[in-house]
């Protein structure tokens, strides 16, 4: 554990020295290439706006209009029956559609079911295993321009139910 | 799909607001959010800005390639349409790398100049097999140390906070390898529908 987080943290220094060394030696001028490479990067936040803006305003609609509580609340009893523990329910929905809210119910849950808990470990072991997938198809599509994203969603959703189903039964093994 | 998604929310969200009276709520929410999604974009200039000037110097100096070199034989089967010696190829790798190491905020400029190389050699606005690819793989994360939940973990005492790097790898690595086969699976059944 300590030489990983060693690594991530030597990592992006070293990096950054080794690209500088190269390209001092190789005679590319190195400034003048950071300041072409970051007008690109300023661009790149700016067209990424409209698609963040829209995105999370209408996942904010759905949270505070008190629907997708009621919605979790209507389909916790269903996943309880195939084994799923109700209170990890709202997590597992969330997960793929906003990452602050999955943080905060991360943390809720941890909070009250304590850290070494059963859901304790499942909740983190859950929102470690799989990322946004709304957020990076908006990120990433948006910021090149991509209309159509064809199956994409759809290949993001499963990995995402198969990573959380993987999480349940793995967490249940070993700390069962 | 995602017109359909985007809008279903918002317009199941205001409906179910009117019979549960939360109107008051999104209302609120509407505004809120909106600040806090140009926050995030804003937020993001410095990371785009710094990460994007190393990466364009990295790029000329030829350190992409070499990247791209080394790791070749696992990439390309992934990528089957990407051109060997392509810089996408380094990009992905960086994106991966970054990510593999739990450094977010390197990832995701090295993944949008991955998709930006990407759309180069498709040159359409139509979502490629590779950019396809490319998403499933960050979408299951790639992270192998959850260092935000062992920060949260250890805030309210956890007797071992990192106990559950073991199991998030396990998971990790089965969420990894289900988006592969599942992208695989839709990409071979949208070719046989032509």
């Amino acid at each position: 554990m300590a030489v990983i987080t060693l690594i991530s943290t030597w990592l992006i220094p070293c990096f950054i020295m080794l690209v500088l060394i190269v390209a001092t030696w190789k005679r590319v001028p190195a400034y003048e290439l950071f300041v072409e490479g970051g007008k690109e990067g300023v661009k790149m936040a700016f067209s990424l706006l409209p698609f963040l803006v829209g995105m999370i305003v209408s996942i904010a609609i759905l949270r505070a209009s008190g629907a997708l509580d009621a919605f979790i609340g209507l389909i916790s009893p269903v996943l309880g029956f195939f084994g799923v523990p109700p209170d990890i329910v709202p997590l597992a929905l969330v997960r793929p559609i906003s990452g602050t809210a999955a943080l905060g119910v991360t943390t809720e849950l941890i909070d009250t079911h304590g850290p070494d808990s059963f859901i304790g470990r499942l909740a983190s072991t859950m929102q470690g295993s799989t990322d946004t997938t709304l957020y990076i198809l908006t990120i990433y599509f948006g910021a090149v321009g991509i209309k159509k994203m064809r199956y994409a969603l759809k290949v993001g959703l499963i990995a995402d139910l198969i990573g959380i189903i993987a999480s349940i039964i793995i967490v249940t093994i070993v700390f069962g | 799909m995602v017109n359909i998604i985007w809008a279903a929310m918002a317009i199941v969200g205001i409906l179910y607001a009117m019979f549960n009276g939360t109107m008051e709520d999104v209302n609120k929410a509407l505004f809120e959010s909106a600040d806090e999604a140009v926050t995030i974009s804003i937020g993001l200039i410095s990371i785009l800005v710094f990460w994007l000037g190393i990466m364009k110097i990295a790029e000329k100096a030829g350190i992409l390639q070499i990247l791209a070199k080394l790791f070749r034989p696992v990439v390309v089967r992934l990528f089957p349409e990407i051109p060997k010696d392509h810089p996408a190829m380094g990009y992905i790798l960086s994106n991966f790398t970054a990510n593999v190491f739990g450094l977010g905020n390197a990832a995701t400029p090295m993944g949008i100049k991955a998709m930006e190389q990407m759309k180069e050699l498709s040159g359409t606005d139509t979502a490629s097999r590779s950019m396809i690819t490319f998403l499933a793989l960050n979408t299951s994360s790639l992270t192998l140390i959850p260092t935000t939940v062992i920060a949260i973990r250890m805030h309210y005492d956890s007797a071992s906070p990192t106990e559950i790097v073991g199991t998030t790898i396990i998971a990790t690595i089965i969420s990894t390898l289900a988006a592969v086969v599942v992208d695989r699976i839709f990409y071979y059944r949208s070719i046989r529908r032509g």
